[in-house]
């Protein structure tokens, strides 16, 4: 789907094996696809599906074994820290369990001034830098007043989901890549951070990847999704093409898989994988 | 971390460990403020003096006072002390040789003994003996008679002059000198070693070196396996390839091996506690290298890491500031292991001669290997040996302890 704002991301046969020999195990089997400007797409697909090594895929966090992966139209060039540095600063993420993702060890405040230095170099004063971090934490609902020498773990698995989107904010890269944000918590916090996701998409015309097993959430969010089984891309389109008229036997049960409400839940139409 | 601080003290095996070896820094540290003067300074003329109060002779003699005390048991504790138990045996020989019934006699009821003797002993009674065995019952009978006798010691000079002895005084059985009031009075807790240096004094000091020793081994073998742990286990690849590849030539070719070869080829003159300390340490990094790698390695695809990544930190901060505090808490108690192994190794090293050079300083497995060369364990001298065996596992007792401890504080299913 092309709003008119060109290649974003883009990936040609992307494959990645782990192991060699008998144990060899691959992960991400020739994916290839392209993501345009400010465009909210998500990648669906069970837990062992590959959506998180590709996702470390393209934030280069994991070289690939094979295939490639261009940027803003050009190849992607990550070989030294510099090079890697300027990379990161356009792309960004959000990790799945949020009670790991912070060095237990650093306050808060240096989360987020990392972000700070990153983006705007050491130069600023210090007046501008608490300016800027409390306006990242009211962007995130939250009291940088509050935070400030406080540690992340003291904080509950929202807010620290939240702390994530506030640093995204100060580091405005082009595309967020939120690899199942939500599924560590609670389903009262789940609305409130997916709709500061998408305000960062509106507000700061982020580019969302949103990596998810969940399909009617894909639904909700994305206009464009790609289906993941075995590492493989087996369906993919607009939001309403792929979850409405599903082609693949798969997406189907995907989507039979998601639990309604005011409706009995049906188990004969579960189809349970028999590979 | 103040938190951590105090849960470490919550744990009993730490805080026992941690007071055995305070209580160890402090008899280093008090010790030579009471005993002055050179730990190896030779004392004793002739090797292994029993642990006990040596008072001077001489000074006791020309004490400024002299106390009579008429003590009961005074006589038989001097006839018991002087007439020794090959003695007594000999005279039960004798007795019941002559007829008297074997049950009757007590050879450690010398007053009993005593009476029985002088009731029955005939000098001119052959008993079918050879003549020496008769001579020397005469003379042991002789020497019982001298020991009943009631009068005191003599004390003559010489004349400058004639060249004649002079009586100047008399000591009598019931003479007392206070030791207080003798001039030289010295207390050798543990006796004498073969060179005749107090042993009690030589330990102390000994132990401090040992300690000093196993610090320094333990800081290097500490630090060179948690620079290469660290490199080989975030970095990977071909770097990660080289260090294991030497770590597994280390690990095949047994460390005391190299360490032997090492010290030995270093020659005995220019071993000093601090080159051998070196020595342990360079040749005892390989089990810290293996283990801090396979922690860095689970930790390096953590998200914190990414995160960290994904900040634009370098790999030297991530290391510094992302990894190692995540492992810190294992490398203190590597260190305290390292230690307590050093404190082993050394001694394992001097034990077999290829220590420290002698003159310099006492260490544990010096002290040990010279007991072993004067044959301490096989004349009975516990005092050479015993208290330095006893140092040697309070150190690492204490040190294990704390390991102990410290794990069950970091490892929370240790817990009980």
């Amino acid at each position: 789907m092309d709003n008119g704002s060109g290649s974003c991301l883009k990936c040609i046969d992307l494959t990645k094996i782990y192991g060699m020999g008998r144990t060899k195990t691959l992960a991400v089997d020739h994916v290839s696809l392209e993501i345009h400007n400010k465009e909210i797409v998500s990648i669906v697909g069970e837990s062992g599906s590959g959506k998180t090594t590709l996702a470390k895929l393209l934030l280069g966090l994991t070289e690939p074994t094979e295939g490639e992966i261009y940027f803003l139209g050009k190849k992607r060039d990550i070989s030294t820290h510099k090079k890697r540095l300027e990379y990161w600063k356009n792309i960004q993420a959000i990790f799945q369990d949020p009670y790991s993702s912070y060095n237990i060890f650093r306050k808060i405040d240096d989360v987020l001034l990392d972000c700070i230095n990153m983006r705007d170099g050491k130069n600023i004063s210090r007046e501008e830098k608490v300016h800027m971090m409390s306006e990242a934490c009211r962007f995130v609902n939250m009291k940088f007043e509050e935070l400030t020498n406080k540690y992340p773990f003291e904080l509950s698995g929202g807010q620290m989901q939240r702390l994530m989107i506030a640093r995204v904010f100060l580091l405005k890269p082009k595309i967020l890549i939120a690899d199942e944000p939500t599924s560590m918590i609670d389903a009262c916090s789940r609305a409130t951070i997916l709709d500061m996701l998408l305000k960062l998409n509106a507000e700061e015309g982020t580019t969302l990847i949103f990596i998810t097993h969940d399909i009617g959430l894909a639904y909700y969010l994305s206009q464009t999704v790609y289906i993941m089984k075995k590492g493989r891309i087996v369906e993919s389109g607009t939001a309403e093409e792929v979850i409405l008229h599903p082609k693949e036997a798969y997406t189907k049960r995907l989507i039979s898989d998601v639990p309604k409400i005011r409706e009995e839940w049906d188990l004969s139409t579960v189809v349970y994988s028999t590979e | 971390m103040k938190h951590t601080l105090r849960q470490v003290f919550h744990s009993g095996k730490f805080v026992a460990g941690f007071c055995i070896l305070v209580a160890l820094l402090l008899l280093i540290a008090i010790y030579p403020l009471f005993v002055k003067g050179d730990p190896l300074a030779i004392i004793g003329q002739g090797t292994f003096f029993p642990p006990g109060t040596y008072v001077n002779t001489y000074d006791s003699i020309y004490a400024p006072n002299t106390y009579t005390l008429n003590l009961k048991d005074a006589a038989a504790n001097r006839i018991a002390q002087r007439l020794p138990e090959k003695d007594r045996e000999e005279m039960k020989t004798w007795l019941v040789a002559y007829g008297i019934p074997e049950e009757q006699i007590d050879v450690n009821d010398i007053k009993a003994l005593l009476d029985i003797w002088f009731e029955n002993y005939d000098p001119n009674e052959s008993l079918g003996m050879i003549y020496a065995k008769q001579r020397y019952y005469q003379r042991l009978n002789d020497s019982i008679r001298n020991l009943l006798s009631i009068e005191g010691v003599i004390l003559a000079e010489k004349n400058p002059e004639t060249g004649e002895l002079q009586e100047v005084g008399i000591v009598n059985q019931t003479d007392y000198v206070n030791i207080n009031e003798v001039a030289n009075v010295r207390v050798l807790p543990l006796g004498t070693d073969n060179f005749g240096r107090d042993v009690l004094t030589e330990l102390v000091r000994a132990t401090a070196v040992s300690l000093e020793i196993g610090l320094v081994a333990g800081v290097i073998a500490t630090l060179i396996g948690l620079t290469l742990g660290l490199l080989a286990g975030y970095i990977g690849g071909w770097v990660d390839d080289f260090i294991m590849f030497i770590t597994n030539l280390f690990t095949v070719i047994p460390s005391f091996v190299l360490l032997i070869l090492i010290s030995f080829s270093i020659g005995q003159e220019k071993r000093g506690a601090v080159t051998i300390a070196i020595v342990i340490g360079l040749t005892s990094w390989v089990w810290t290298t293996r283990a801090v790698r396979s922690q860095v390695m689970s930790l390096r695809n953590r998200d914190h890491v990414n995160l960290s990544k994904l900040s634009g930190h370098s790999i030297f901060y991530i290391i510094t500031h992302d990894i190692f505090p995540y492992i810190a808490s294992y490398v203190v108690m590597a260190l305290i292991l390292q230690i307590s192994s050093a404190i082993l190794a050394e001694a394992s090293l001097s034990i077999l001669g290829l220590g420290p050079r002698t003159t310099d300083v006492p260490t544990l497995g010096l002290m040990m290997n010279w007991a072993m060369i004067y044959q301490a364990h096989i004349m009975g001298r516990w005092w050479a040996y015993l208290p330095v065996i006893i140092m040697i596992a309070l150190i690492t007792f204490s040190m294990n302890l704390m390991n102990t401890g410290l794990d069950q504080v970091f490892n929370p299913t240790l817990r009980e």
